[in-house]
């Protein structure tokens, strides 16, 4: 594995300009301070009740997602570039969606297996044909990306669903200016605190056109039991909308109301955090307990705007993304600005014998996997492991992808040793509405606490860092 | 304002105040039961605390014996019971949780620190003397999030709502307190007032932090009449019932104004608050205290379920 590229030393070991006034404030600031610092913001955390749940652990069993105080620094140029091609690629993910849920014109051409599509569990025949409002399917997209060298960043995977993280996003912006205001005060940061209003125009701006001019927007949970229930109240609150559960909706006439203590309410927009599956028992699982009944019917008559609309998964599917680099040529007629990770698909042939050859250098990952969850890290894995990943390749062969082991960059992190590198990944947020895409400067950065560890999920004893851009 | 938010603004408020009147029946207990016999009288006291707190049945399906012991673990920390203290601020904190959006910074931050150090007292107190400073704590956090609730929040149908919560609450408490007490030291045919039932009642005074209130009303020693009267009647005592009552009234009808439409809930509150100004003390002892109490608490109930018909679900 190639020695991996620290965002502040760089290659050669002088200090990336962006770092400049960071690494001198490091060497000052003595070791102690930095470590009351670090226990303050857990503080802060645990009190504002910033928690997830792990899937798997006791019900109700809350964790704080470990934050580090030094923050990832990203030049003006660097940002420029990066937002350029995540809107394009967002871009391409939006008519990707509504060419397959409608006129398949790529699949015509040829450029992607159809069983690839039609085979796939994500992908929703209830959505053919339909009219989604502006057709705008990924109203929110969550890009994960990393960095290899001082201009090489790759796209990981795309969240086309329901991506989750800003919460932490914003959070950690405010707590970083109230631990380190003397920090603040030597650079020039953008902004990230106006994300709700960017998320709520883009919101109310893709309405259906029966909504009146202040459409209602809310925002649906599954819960206090889900993983990301705070980011939901959270969110909810910042945009000043309800916060409601499939049980506070109900559908008539093809209309969705929420019941309120005025007596119900139409809805007009409603930003989900539900997947497809429980979103309505009458199309979908049937056993769902958090979904709205006949919400779909609601749908379908246009009457109600779902963001993200439903069947997006078919666009962040694992197997779908090495499809990429052709799906925006296809669609905007541009070469991508954001690469892909190099990757092959087991379902060919020739890509499976190279994987079972190489397994100990790949990353295997499972198409419909999320969260670090189903993974094989080659280098890092033992016989057994290596084996039994062996028999799972060539068994369902179509059931994953591999991809070369990366050598993620590293950002300087607050370690039990002291400051050490760490390996990280970047999500920023894209929005997109009937006007135009916002994207707040920065977005999530991941950080892998553990030495030489190259998972940053949040249930595998990931991080995060608060995000700058600089103003040059 | 959702449904279901309003319903869960009620029930935390509703909870918190509970868990306050638990801690104070449970720190007048021990303090009765450092009094010789002979100036209390020969009763459990610990069973009298479970008969006010409403959890005779669910304790005995449990334990056998009522005693310091069974009755404050099974008041403050069992998870058998669903009013236990430690219940009462579990199922506030996640009321809370559920409506984060509703409540202020300030609120949230008393909830959620208040369920964080319960958890500093593990299964319960050690020693007597940790078992008081627990239930001044309880006091304590309860008093915080009511004094949060009452500077921070916006005085709309999210405040009101959560007020109706505490004062339907509080009048069932003192409603339950007046009648286990009295029912006990007054037998039929008794004559009220023996020298033996004076700590007994200053007791009661104490469980509702009135004793200091009753000397600065009445000027006199304690009379078990004027306790009633105070307890029920003045509109001065903040957890009498006619105070309640009056709360009760002018939060609905702050809803009804808002909302631009009254209902039952109205109507039922202030049927009741108009028996509770009408009455004097001589016409419910006349009537029976008992009979008199018994009806307040069916009727309190059947306003909390016409106000959750009418805007909770």
């Amino acid at each position: 594995m190639a020695v991996a590229f620290d965002e502040m030393t760089g290659a050669n070991g002088a200090i990336r300009p962006p770092y400049g006034e960071l690494s001198r404030w490091l060497s000052e600031v003595p070791p102690e301070v930095l470590d009351h610092r670090r226990r303050e913001a857990e503080l802060i955390f645990q009190r504002i009740g910033i928690t997830f749940s792990v899937y798997g652990e006791a019900e109700g069993q809350e964790r704080l997602i470990p934050f580090d105080i030094v923050p990832r620094i990203l030049a003006a140029a660097e940002w420029e570039f990066l937002s350029r091609g995540l809107e394009q690629r967002v871009m391409a993910i939006n008519a990707f969606v509504c060419d397959i849920y409608g006129k398949r014109e790529i699949l015509k051409a040829g450029l992607i297996p159809e069983d690839l599509i039609f085979q796939n569990p994500v992908f929703r025949p209830e959505m053919n044909g339909a009219q989604v409002p502006h057709d705008i399917y990924v109203h929110v997209a969550g890009i994960d990306l990393v960095r290899v060298d001082a201009s090489t960043f790759y796209v990981l995977e795309d969240n086309a669903r329901t991506p989750s993280g800003v919460s932490y996003m914003l959070e950690n912006r405010e707590i970083m200016l109230r631990l380190f205001p003397e920090l603040f005060s030597r650079h020039r940061i953008a902004p990230v605190e106006n994300y709700p209003d960017e998320l709520l125009a883009t919101l109310k701006s893709v309405a259906p056109t029966t909504a009146t001019s202040d459409p209602a927007v809310v925002l649906l949970t599954p819960g206090i039991y889900n993983a990301a229930f705070y980011e939901h109240s959270f969110l909810a609150d910042k945009l000043g909308i309800e916060l409601v559960e499939g049980r506070d909706l109900f559908v008539k006439d093809e209309t969705v109301f929420m019941r309120t203590t005025q007596g119900p309410q139409r809805v007009d927009v409603i930003y989900r955090r539900i997947d497809d599956d429980f979103l309505d028992p009458l199309t979908f699982r049937p056993d769902s307990a958090l979904g709205v009944p006949g919400i779909m019917s609601a749908y379908q008559a246009g009457n109600v705007t779902l963001a993200n609309a439903v069947g997006t998964g078919i666009a962040d599917d694992k197997a779908v993304y090495s499809y990429m680099p052709a799906i925006v040529k296809f669609y905007l007629g541009e070469e991508p600005l954001l690469k892909n990770v190099p990757t092959w698909r087991c379902r060919e042939q020739d890509h499976l014998a190279y994987v079972l050859e190489h397994l100990d250098e790949l990353v295997v990952k499972e198409v419909h996997g999320s969260g670090g969850y189903g993974m094989l890290i080659g280098p890092k894995a033992d016989q057994a492991q290596l084996a039994a990943f062996r028999a799972k390749l060539k068994s369902t062969p179509k059931s994953f992808i591999a991809q070369p082991t990366l050598a993620l960059s590293t950002v300087p992190t607050c370690v039990d040793e002291g400051i050490a590198p760490r390996h990280v990944d970047l999500r920023p947020f894209v929005l997109v509405g009937r006007d135009r895409v916002r994207i707040v400067p920065g977005g999530l950065t991941r950080v892998a606490l553990k030495k030489d560890s190259l998972v940053v999920n949040s249930s595998q004893g990931g991080g995060t860092k608060d995000t700058w851009v600089l103003d040059t | 304002m959702l449904s279901r938010t309003a319903d869960n603004l009620y029930w935390l408020a509703r909870y918190v105040e509970r868990a306050e009147y638990l801690a104070r029946i449970i720190e007048v207990t021990h303090r009765l039961t450092t009094l010789p016999l002979a100036y209390v009288g020969t009763t459990n006291e610990w069973e009298t605390a479970l008969a006010t707190a409403g959890c005779v049945d669910a304790f005995s399906a449990h334990h056998a014996e009522a005693n310091e012991e069974t009755v404050t673990e099974f008041l403050c920390f069992s998870s058998a019971n669903p009013s236990s203290i430690q219940n009462c601020f579990e199922m506030a904190r996640t009321n809370a949780r559920a409506v984060r959006t509703a409540l202020t910074m300030e609120m949230w931050d008393a909830i959620n620190g208040s369920w964080l150090e319960l958890k500093r007292w593990g299964n319960g107190p050690a020693s007597r003397e940790e078992s008081m400073r627990f239930l001044r704590w309880v006091q304590e956090a309860s008093l915080r999030f009511d004094g949060r609730a009452y500077r921070t929040m916006l005085r709309n149908d999210a405040y009101w709502f959560s007020r109706l919560g505490l004062y339907q609450e509080r009048a069932d408490n003192t409603a339950r307190i007046l009648d286990v007490k009295f029912h006990l030291l007054l037998p039929a045919n008794e004559p009220v007032g023996g020298p033996i039932d004076y700590y007994q009642w200053a007791a009661i005074l104490r469980s509702v932090s009135a004793l200091t209130a009753y000397r600065w009303v009445y000027k006199e020693s304690v009379k078990p009449w004027l306790i009633a009267d105070l307890m029920i009647l003045r509109d001065e005592m903040p957890r009498s019932l006619a105070s309640c009552y009056d709360n009760l009234v002018r939060n609905l009808d702050h809803i009804a104004q808002a909302y631009g439409r009254q209902g039952p809930a109205q109507r039922q509150a202030r049927a009741m608050r108009t028996r509770l100004k009408n009455h004097r003390m001589d016409d419910i002892f006349q009537q029976g205290l008992h009979e008199f109490i018994g009806e307040f608490i069916a009727a309190n109930n059947q306003l909390s379920s016409t106000i959750t018909q009418q805007y909770l679900m």
